[in-house]
């Protein structure tokens, strides 16, 4: 330990700890829903179609391989070098790719004989995306929705570097910068926690969900 | 950015590219390096023998619930000489590509032929030569597919050790936004986000040919099976 260790700064700037976090929540969940509302459609739209299906995925894999920090910065002609909405759609893109393959998955896989069988009930096709596809794709969603909700609170804590606060202000301006590391561990810390935190309740939600997949333990 | 690429010192001084470009992939280099080291035999081991399944599970969904920021703030605050050396940074690194190498292989090599493996039993071969002549090789395109996030995990976060005063190609990114110089900062992201692209195409080149025919799909569409659906 060495003079860059000052606990009680945590004591001394809760309120900036709490800002931090409250903008860290506002970032991720923002980001999830918009990509919920954006991918569920969208999946939706592509699944009949395999060209318009890979093209889709195709896109949202590659910008998935590039770096979260170039992606910052190269939005950053065209949206703004500090500014919300490149931060905004930064972390959407992110999610759409996660979730996008996740559903189409999920409904690829309801069986095809349920299907015939909603069909031959004589559910129309919006019926029985609502009432039958969905519902059995429900865990794979979940599941992708759990994928993006932690690796989006990991990319948020790069706001910072925009200038739109977040759980990174606390670990590279506070941390890094001012060499308060005590900072740095809290901003961490409070990351990780949320990561878990949030992966749990969205897996609580996910049970009462789908109560006939109770016994199905899904990782 | 045209501006700063056409000065000369900006290629070939002490913090231009050449020289950052060259620090990039070093850290990526042997970061990759000492994962696969590390990652490999437990993942092979466990994957034969089905013994602690759990854990080559679960290991990369406790890795993906700690952000990349948070493994290099840790690994820079809690180590000695944290922001003056490359450790730190390496083993952040490799505390992030790790575990979907060992996830990927172990589901690789569960997921090998079973005939395959009876037949390779059936002649004889040892169980070190079944799991490394025979599941091991069956498991390289999930193995790959690990390796493809994994890679793209370390080049990504190699971008972030400029934020722990470290080089690479993150620091023309950093550096530009501290000086105004949009040049700078624009050129690295484009050089961060080509240099990820490029190892990614070519790791998916090299799955192709290590895949039987019918097997290719399977892995364009999905990176790894812990990501693909959980």
């Amino acid at each position: 330990m060495d003079d860059r260790w000052h606990w009680d700064w945590i004591d001394r700037n809760s309120d900036i700890v709490w800002q931090s976090f409250q903008q860290q929540l506002d970032l991720t969940f923002r980001a999830v829903i918009i990509g919920i509302l954006i991918s569920i459609p969208l999946a939706v739209i592509v699944r009949g179609s395999r060209a318009a299906r890979s093209i889709v995925v195709g896109i949202a894999s590659v910008f998935y391989t590039i770096p979260s920090l170039a992606a910052l910065t190269l939005l950053g002609p065209f949206t703004g070098y500090i500014s919300r909405l490149t931060v905004d759609i930064v972390l959407v893109s992110y999610t759409l790719v996660i979730l996008l393959r996740n559903i189409i998955t999920g409904l690829e896989e309801v069986p095809a004989d349920v299907r015939e069988s909603a069909r031959g009930m004589g559910l129309s096709k919006a019926q029985m995306l609502l009432r039958v596809e969905i519902p059995l794709a429900l865990p794979s969603i979940m599941a992708g929705i759990r994928i993006a909700t932690v690796t989006t609170i990991g990319l948020a804590t790069l706001a910072s570097l925009v200038a739109q606060g977040g759980l990174g202000f606390l670990i590279i301006y506070e941390g890094f910068q001012r060499q308060i590391l005590s900072a740095a561990i809290v901003g961490s810390a409070l990351a990780v926690g949320l990561a878990i935190v949030s992966d749990g309740v969205l897996v609580v939600i996910q049970k009462l969900l789908t109560p006939w997949a109770r016994r199905r333990v899904l990782t | 950015m045209i501006d700063y690429l056409s000065d000369s010192d900006h290629w070939w001084g002490p913090a231009g590219i050449v020289q950052r470009l060259i620090e990039h992939l070093q850290f990526c280099g042997v970061a990759l390096a000492l994962s696969l080291l590390i990652a490999l035999p437990p993942a092979i081991a466990i994957g034969h023998t089905g013994r602690l399944a759990f854990l080559a599970i679960n290991v990369s969904n406790i890795g993906r619930a700690i952000p990349s920021l948070a493994f290099l703030a840790l690994a820079a605050s809690t180590m000695p000489h944290g922001f003056s050396s490359r450790w730190p940074t390496i083993i952040a690194l490799v505390a992030l590509a790790v575990p979907p190498l060992i996830t990927n292989t172990y589901v690789g090599m569960r997921q090998a032929d079973a005939d395959a493996v009876s037949a390779a039993k059936g002649m004889g071969l040892s169980p070190v030569q079944v799991a490394l002549r025979v599941e091991f090789p069956l498991a390289l395109p999930l193995m790959i597919a690990g390796l493809r996030t994994s890679v793209t995990n370390i080049i990504a976060t190699a971008t972030l050790a400029a934020l722990v005063t470290q080089g690479g190609l993150g620091r023309l990114i950093v550096d530009g936004q501290a000086q105004a110089d949009r040049g700078q900062q624009v050129t690295g992201a484009v050089l961060v986000a080509g240099l990820a692209l490029l190892c990614d195409g070519l790791l998916v080149l090299l799955a192709k040919r290590l895949t039987p025919g019918p097997v290719v799909r399977r892995i364009r569409l999905g990176r790894s099976p812990a990501s693909a659906s959980a």
